[in-house]
């Protein structure tokens, strides 16, 4: 049967692209566009005094912070406990994945409330806490634990999938042979999930660096001391120091554009070796 | 917690494998998972159990907790059905259609994943303010965006359109073609084609972008809050109110409108998994 049967007529095809692409003009490309009109608004010059005030390269610095020790506890996390889902069988294990999961289901609000629940001055440990004047809530430690929860299914919802595909054999193999476990680990598990790993990472920095909502209730607010760089740009967009907002925010999109064109390229040179659901 | 489950997390292969590291690995995963998620929402639900009657119908019967809760709920119902129509049919164009670009398109589609909330907030509202790009034309058209419930549904949409591109997208892929060209030879149209088989192959995966999306935008703060105009009892999110509530120190409150969106939010997705494994079982038999 000839082709033409099951495609739709050319003006079909043409308005239908046209719809599609006009709808992700308008919510994907012009606020992209946006952020870089308005941050250049008044030129180079006022861009980039924006960017180096004290407090926006605290922002900075607190933000840089805060990814670099969440991240690499999610990737060991991701790392266990994948390896402990896919090279083994125990009952519960679909309910442990879904628990897994769990924080992306949370709204970020809610994912911040927790941790004052449970650290806060009120909370379930804060009087023991102030009794050994360590501060969670409004402080680094909160930023830190807030973050860590909504990145949390990043790295091993990529890893699980993938070692679970991949099986055991090469592992088996390898321990018959006489290598250790952790040489295992090391010279056959983890090169054989390396891509799969960056991808996850990826995704996990670019939230952990982006998150709002969660480490907004946490945070405190306290310039120069708990204001991430999403945080300072609702300060800057408050004040109505818009170049300032949108000159931050830049740095966020240009964060979030590099991020895609990495995500972008590993599924284009390994995508045999990324797991089937990716985003 | 973990006592309870470890019958339920024994192994129960144990011969058969050689590798290591069983123990460690699902003790590090459990304390880990504990520490992190299941202890501070269990902290949360201990608080909600300890509120009184009397305090939950004080909270839940204020008209600006329901027009919170109705607003977030509302407003991601609607956002995900407009994400379910436009993301079905941009998943159809970079699937089925080759254009110039189409491969940065696709890629493009993830932006919202990537993008900071704050970010899209304010980028939104930029361009939906009475004097922005778009603003400027809707304001004589008497369409308000920003700063009404309206808004609040276009940062919705923004923050859950990749949910239904990327579920709908790898099903589309896998459609059999020659079940089209059956139907057309029998004598269907293009339209039938599509509602009576192309449609039903994909209406699973496109309940699941729908259900992620609005799971997404229900919870959903960093984006909407500074298009939304945050008025009590007409913009105001039910996050917003949470946070509003903490500021005034009311934790009982903060909790009881967290614990009512949880609750919701995994009602709904339960319904929605309950809903694919009955299709599936009366698909198969």
């Amino acid at each position: 049967m000839s082709n033409h049967a099951i495609r739709e007529p050319v003006a079909v095809r043409w308005t239908l692209t046209a719809v599609a692409l006009g709808f992700l003009a308008l919510f994907l490309a012009l606020p992209l566009a946006a952020v870089l009109t308005e941050a250049f608004a008044k030129g180079w010059g006022a861009y980039l005094r924006a960017l180096a005030t004290d407090v926006t390269l605290s922002s900075i610095r607190l933000t840089l912070i805060v990814a670099a020790i969440s991240v690499p506890l999610n990737v060991v996390f991701g790392l266990t406990a994948s390896w402990a889902i896919a090279k083994f069988d125990f009952r519960g294990k679909s309910l442990l994945i879904s628990l897994i999961e769990l924080p992306f289901s949370v709204s970020p609000v809610i994912s911040g409330l927790i941790y004052v629940l449970l650290f806060g001055l009120q909370g379930l440990l804060g009087p023991f806490l102030a009794a050994h004047d360590f501060r969670v809530i409004f402080a680094v430690p909160g930023i830190v634990l807030a973050t860590i929860f909504v990145t949390f299914p990043f790295v091993a919802r990529e890893l699980i999938p993938l070692m679970e595909e991949q099986g055991r054999e090469e592992e088996e193999a390898a321990l018959t042979l006489g290598a250790s476990g952790l040489r295992t680990f090391w010279l056959v598990t983890l090169p054989n999930v390396r891509w799969g790993l960056l991808y996850g990472v990826l995704l996990c920095n670019a939230r952990a660096m982006g998150e709002f909502g969660a480490v907004s209730v946490v945070s405190g607010h306290i310039r120069g001391l708990t204001n991430t760089m999403p945080l300072h740009v609702e300060i800057l967009y408050n004040e109505y120091d818009f170049v300032g907002a949108f000159a931050v925010a830049s740095l966020l999109a240009l964060l979030a554009v590099v991020t895609l064109a990495a995500k972008t390229a590993l599924e284009w040179w390994h995508r045999d070796e990324l797991t089937a659901t990716s985003h | 917690m973990t006592t309870a489950a470890l019958p339920l997390l024994r192994r129960t292969r144990v011969a058969s494998s050689v590798i290591p590291g069983f123990a460690p690995a699902l003790g590090f995963t459990l304390f880990y998972l504990s520490l992190v998620v299941l202890l501070p929402l269990a902290a949360l639900l201990l608080k909600a159990a300890g509120t009184t009657f009397e305090q939950w119908g004080r909270i839940l019967g204020d008209s600006r907790v329901l027009s919170a809760l109705g607003l977030s709920f509302g407003g991601a119902f609607a956002a995900a059905l407009i994400n379910a129509v436009f993301g079905l049919l941009v998943a159809w164009v970079l699937v089925r259609y080759s254009f110039p670009g189409r491969k940065i398109i696709d890629a493009l589609v993830d932006l919202p994943f990537a993008l900071p909330t704050a970010v899209a907030g304010i980028a939104l509202t930029a361009l939906y303010a009475p004097n922005g790009w778009l603003g400027r034309h809707l304001e004589p058209l008497g369409l308000k965006v920003a700063f009404t419930p309206l808004g609040v549904v276009v940062a919705m949409v923004f923050i859950g359109l990749p949910f239904v591109v990327r579920t709908v997208e790898p099903v589309l892929q896998d459609v059999d073609l020659e079940l089209e060209e059956a139907a057309a030879s029998l004598g269907a149209d293009r339209l039938q084609t599509f509602f009576r088989v192309i449609l039903p192959a994909i209406a699973p995966s496109l309940l699941t972008g729908f259900s992620l999306a609005l799971a997404r935008a229900v919870g959903e703060y960093g984006s909407v809050i500074f298009i939304a105009g945050n008025l009590p009892g007409v913009s105001e999110i039910a996050p917003l109110l949470i946070i509003t509530k903490l500021e005034q120190y009311d934790y009982v409150g903060a909790t009881a409108i967290a614990a009512v969106m949880l609750a919701i939010s995994f009602t709904l997705l339960l319904a929605v998994n309950l809903l694919q494994k009955w299709r599936r079982a009366r698909m198969g038999a």
